[in-house]
């Protein structure tokens, strides 16, 4: 999980945050992280990118999104699928 | 219509130098801009996680806003939609326009496509300050003073805005300029009226 | 200062027709120009739907007189701008001090990524006339030589409720008898760069869009130009037939919000439209009918229309947007629609708001969905509001 938060600090810009600072379990949305709707436009970059899964429904968006935990489970579950 | 404003404070960002009211306050090594800019940024000590996300014109109008409004403006002075903005610039989001380009090779950047609009940089400092008032963005070949001049003095003459932060704000590749005023009806410490030759000394860095 | 500001003339293209009485006319049979993608060459093209301007840029040239090499966004623009003029019936507009105020966000966009997909290919080739008209001053710049206006040229460039801005700026250059006659809108040309960009947004609609649907799911992207000729009193008299419409009230304010998206209770659609009221002197109860920014995306048109609710309750004018039928023209949108506002009061019809199946569940108002005609109107406020939190309002009168 710190590569994907690693990853996810490369892909927002998030320059002043280090991986440790965000909580596996941290929402990333709003009150926690505070990113945006356009943040979650790249994360599904991201996951495009770095993994090869595309989110092509956007409703998936929040649940997969919430934190990084739900985005590591998301991202290992389509891995299992596709090997 | 004469005017009889004042141009509170201005900020000029030129050649790794940051002017406020004509006096360097920051000058870097750093190139190329985004480099320079996050630079002056730690200097002044700014807490704004979002300004690593903006593009390069968005950086260096928020940056140029920022040290424009310290020390002396006090926004509580003004409702929301009583301060505005009319910012110029010769290029639009060129800059951003053909990063954006490159991206659409691979996968598209959405968050560099937002940045494709010149207003953007308009929209960034109004959400960091909350301003609400009218706001334009002009592109023409070079910074027109007598032009803002006008167009400023009748939107505070009609009471359209009461202040009203205007300027130019130009970034393609290497080559970038920021020039903002803020501009009230009162005369403040340090203000100078509010003149198209004032404003072009204050551009190009002259003194008088 | 306070003097009327007269629209002498309209003239608009658009993926309903190629000047004002075929887009006319499209509106009042309900015919949409949104259709799949036949001249843009992109992947999406059997995806997202368009609404094209059904001229190629060769029969634009030969309408205009422009070389059919410059930007299809300038082709446009000159197109709609020549056909305000004539209408207007103003002989010569050399014996005014005329001014072309015209918006843009895509600039010569179309031309330079063909130029740079050459260029990548291999660097000898591209033809360079491709980028030198890239940015959208040069768009407005070539359109008014054409015309043959150098009093004043201005290029407004706020996103999508830019050349509602050119309006309000072209009539404020008259009060202050700076100008005596004003061109003022927008063009902006369908490009590869702005559908990959909305894509990416995930706003563009795969199907026709459905503004203010509950069931919305975005946009259709479309192309086009729209101008009014804006007059003073003093040009006016002098005309034949002295114009009857006004530009009552107008005003820009910023949502301060987000980048792009709007404030949940739209206070920029708010502060824009109740500052128009303002201007104009006039209630909300006086507005008949108010053709909406109504872009189809989730965000515009509950914000949109929350801000409408809180300014209008209990009592709602007609309501519609015309982007059911030309898509979102993006920095066109304003003059385009500011045409159609003034066809609705000229006509007294209301333009139907296409498509629409469900009723937005959070708003207490319906819009229309069939054509209205014999209605007396005399207020019509448009909305424009853009990327940046650019919100604009202008209100058209019948005098």
């Amino acid at each position: 999980m710190s590569d994907l938060k690693s990853q996810i600090i490369a892909q927002l810009n998030l320059q002043d945050v280090k991986p440790e600072d965000i909580g596996d379990d941290q929402p990333l949305f709003v009150e926690g992280l505070g990113l945006d709707s356009i943040d979650a436009l790249e994360l599904i970059v991201l996951l495009q990118q770095q993994y090869q899964i595309k989110l092509s429904n956007s409703d998936e968006g929040p649940n997969v999104f919430r934190t990084v935990r739900t985005m590591a489970e998301y991202i290992k579950a389509h891995q299992a699928q596709n090997s | 219509m004469s005017s009889a404003y004042y141009i509170s404070s201005s900020c000029v960002i030129s050649d790794r130098v940051i002017y406020r009211n004509g006096l360097p306050v920051f000058s870097g090594e750093e190139s190329p801009l985004p480099d320079l800019l996050i630079s002056a940024y730690r200097h002044f000590g700014y807490q704004y996680l979002k300004f690593f996300k903006m593009d390069n014109l968005g950086k260096l109008g928020w940056l140029a806003a920022e040290i424009l409004l310290s020390g002396g403006f006090d926004k509580n002075r003004y409702r929301p939609e009583e301060v505005g903005l009319v910012l110029s610039n010769a290029h639009a989001s060129l800059d951003t326009d053909t990063r954006y380009y490159e991206t659409v090779k691979d996968i598209p950047s959405p968050a560099l496509f937002v940045y494709t609009l010149p207003n953007i940089v308009i929209g960034e400092i109004s959400i960091r300050h909350g301003f609400k008032g009218e706001n334009a963005f002009f592109v023409s070949e070079s910074f027109d003073a007598g032009f803002i001049e006008h167009y400023v003095t009748r939107l505070v003459n009609n009471d359209i805005l009461q202040a009203c932060i205007c300027g130019w704000v130009d970034v393609l590749g290497d080559r970038y300029k920021a020039a903002l005023f803020l501009v009230e009806k009162e005369k403040r410490e340090n203000s100078v009226t509010f003149t198209a030759k004032n404003l072009n000394n204050l551009y190009a860095l002259q003194n008088g | 200062m306070n003097e009327p500001v007269f629209i002498a003339g309209t003239g608009v293209i658009s993926a309903i027709g190629n000047n004002v009485t075929e887009c006319l006319d499209a509106l009042e049979n309900g015919r949409a120009g949104i259709g799949p993608m036949t001249r843009l060459d992109s992947v999406h093209k059997n995806r997202l739907p368009v609404a094209e301007v059904k001229l190629s840029n060769e029969e634009l040239a030969s309408r205009t007189g422009l070389p059919a090499i410059k930007s299809r966004t300038a082709l446009l623009s000159l197109a709609a701008a020549q056909e305000a003029i004539r209408h207007s019936g103003i002989e010569d507009l050399a014996a005014w001090r005329c001014g072309f105020i015209s918006a843009n966000s895509v600039g010569g966009m179309d031309k330079t990524e063909n130029f740079f997909r050459e260029f990548i290919a291999d660097n000898n080739k591209g033809q360079l006339h491709d980028v030198v008209d890239h940015e959208c001053g040069s768009v407005t710049e070539l359109v008014a030589d054409a015309l043959g206006i150098n009093e004043h040229v201005s290029t407004i460039s706020t996103a999508c409720s830019s050349s509602a801005n050119s309006i309000f700026l072209g009539a404020r250059l008259i009060r202050n008898n700076i100008l005596d006659v004003v061109i003022a809108g927008g063009t902006d040309s369908l490009t590869r760069f702005t559908l990959n960009g909305f894509n990416t947004l995930m706003i563009l609609d795969e199907q026709f869009c459905q503004p203010f649907d509950e069931n919305r799911r975005g946009l259709n992207l479309g192309e086009g130009a729209g101008y009014v000729v804006l007059v003073s009193e003093k040009v006016a008299a002098t005309m034949k037939h002295k114009p009857e419409i006004v530009l009552s009230g107008y005003c820009n304010a910023n949502d301060a919000y987000h980048q792009t998206a709007s404030s949940p209770d739209g206070t920029g659609s708010y502060l824009a439209m109740s500052g128009a009221l303002k201007k104009s002197g006039l209630q909300p109860s006086d507005i008949d009918y108010i053709n909406l920014h109504g872009t189809g995306t989730q965000n515009n048109d509950i914000a949109e229309g929350t801000a409408i609710k809180r300014l209008f309750e209990p009592t709602y004018p007609k309501m519609s947007s015309t982007k059911t039928f030309t898509g979102h023209t993006l920095g066109a949108s304003g003059g385009i629609e500011a045409v159609f506002s003034v066809l609705a009061l000229q006509h007294g019809v209301i333009f139907p708001n296409l498509r629409l199946q469900t009723p937005m569940k959070d708003l207490p108002f319906r819009v229309t969905t069939e054509l209205e005609k014999g209605v007396s109107l005399k207020h019509v406020l448009s909305n424009s509001f853009g990327f940046g939190g650019n919100c604009s309002s202008l209100i058209f009168s019948k005098i």
